[in-house]
């Protein structure tokens, strides 16, 4: 749950990334870093091991004004997509106000998303919370693979597999390009700030 | 479990004079009050640093998570206390109640024994007012 407070008017609002490993979690803050420098105060902060992969989570945020009178801070989050760091994924998950789904699109990763969505299903209900009731929106990554001859998965199925009931928004994307990265992340922005609207008011 | 705490202005404002008058006036450079969720409460500082408090509170509810896993794997509920030691500066971490952190920076001139005397007496006064 966002933290509000009253005396500065500030409102931290943490988003994660969620997703199976190498599915573009982290291309995805990177290329908002460097996208939106200007409005990033900070340095990104990553934990990776020697393979350069997310061990603990990606860090990174930035104001993005003000809203009934409070600034808004947004921290963006990803979580590490191996199967073996469910702990730690938990952890990053604790207080989250927003989700962003990251899907491989690439063929052979079909049962590694839904297994990873299955994953963020019960690691959110042990903090009590509903997968159907938190802002998400579903990111379809790696739809530049295409271009490459690389078999990938049609919107449709992916739609199948993951957003069925769902029903939340959805981009077609590709983080490495950085097509629909910052429409993702607009989007996630505004579902949750308009979650929190009247907690404001 | 997930526990958040709602504070109110004057919550805030109390937690402030405590933590100015118990830490920063001994010559602690800076605090931050935070959540486990990495939410910073309240952040004071003596002026003389200038740290990415953010990122700081982020990596320390990790840490603080990591580190209560390694407890519990040796049969402990949790380590209600950390250090961090550095050449220059150090950082202590206590635990305030189930979801809150106190995270202090210190550096040489603080003695660690005085320091978390004043810790343990700034979160008990914190403690009465939440």
């Amino acid at each position: 749950m966002a933290l509000i407070n009253p005396k500065k008017r500030e409102v931290q609002v943490k988003i994660v990334y969620y997703g199976p490993g190498r599915g573009g979690k982290t291309t995805n803050l990177e290329y908002i870093n460097r996208k939106f420098k200007k409005r990033i105060l900070n340095e990104m902060v990553t934990v990776k091991t020697y393979g350069d992969r997310t061990l603990f989570f990606d860090f990174l945020p930035f104001d993005i004004g003000e809203i009934k009178g409070h600034s808004i801070k947004i921290q963006l989050y990803t979580v590490p997509g191996q199967v073996k760091y469910n702990a730690t994924r938990r952890l990053v998950l604790r207080g989250v106000d927003g989700i962003v789904f990251v899907a491989d699109s690439m063929d052979l990763r079909r049962e590694m998303n839904i297994r990873s969505l299955q994953n963020l299903k019960e690691n959110l209900e042990a903090f009590n919370k509903n997968m159907s009731n938190i802002p998400l929106v579903m990111q379809y990554n790696k739809r530049d693979l295409a271009d490459e001859g690389i078999p990938i998965l049609s919107v449709e199925t992916l739609e199948k597999d993951l957003n069925n009931q769902l029903k939340s928004p959805y981009f077609s994307a590709s983080a490495i390009r950085g097509d629909n990265v910052a429409a993702t992340m607009k989007k996630i922005i505004a579902l949750t700030v308009s979650s929190l609207r009247k907690k404001l008011e | 479990m997930e526990f958040t705490i709602d504070f109110t202005k004057e919550q805030i404002e109390s937690i402030e004079e405590i933590l100015q008058k118990e830490l920063i006036d001994l010559g602690v450079q800076s605090v931050i009050l935070m959540d486990l969720a990495g939410n910073v409460i309240v952040n004071l500082d003596s002026g003389e640093s200038d740290h990415d408090v953010f990122s700081l509170a982020a990596l320390a509810a990790g840490n603080y998570g990591a580190v209560s896993a390694m407890a519990n794997i040796i049969g402990e509920q949790e380590f209600s206390l950390l250090f961090h030691k550095g050449e220059e500066e150090s950082i202590h971490f206590s635990k305030v109640v189930d979801d809150l952190l106190l995270l202090t920076i210190f550096n040489k001139n603080v003695s660690l024994g005085f320091l978390r005397l004043k810790v343990g007496e700034a979160i008990k006064r914190i403690q009465s007012l939440i």
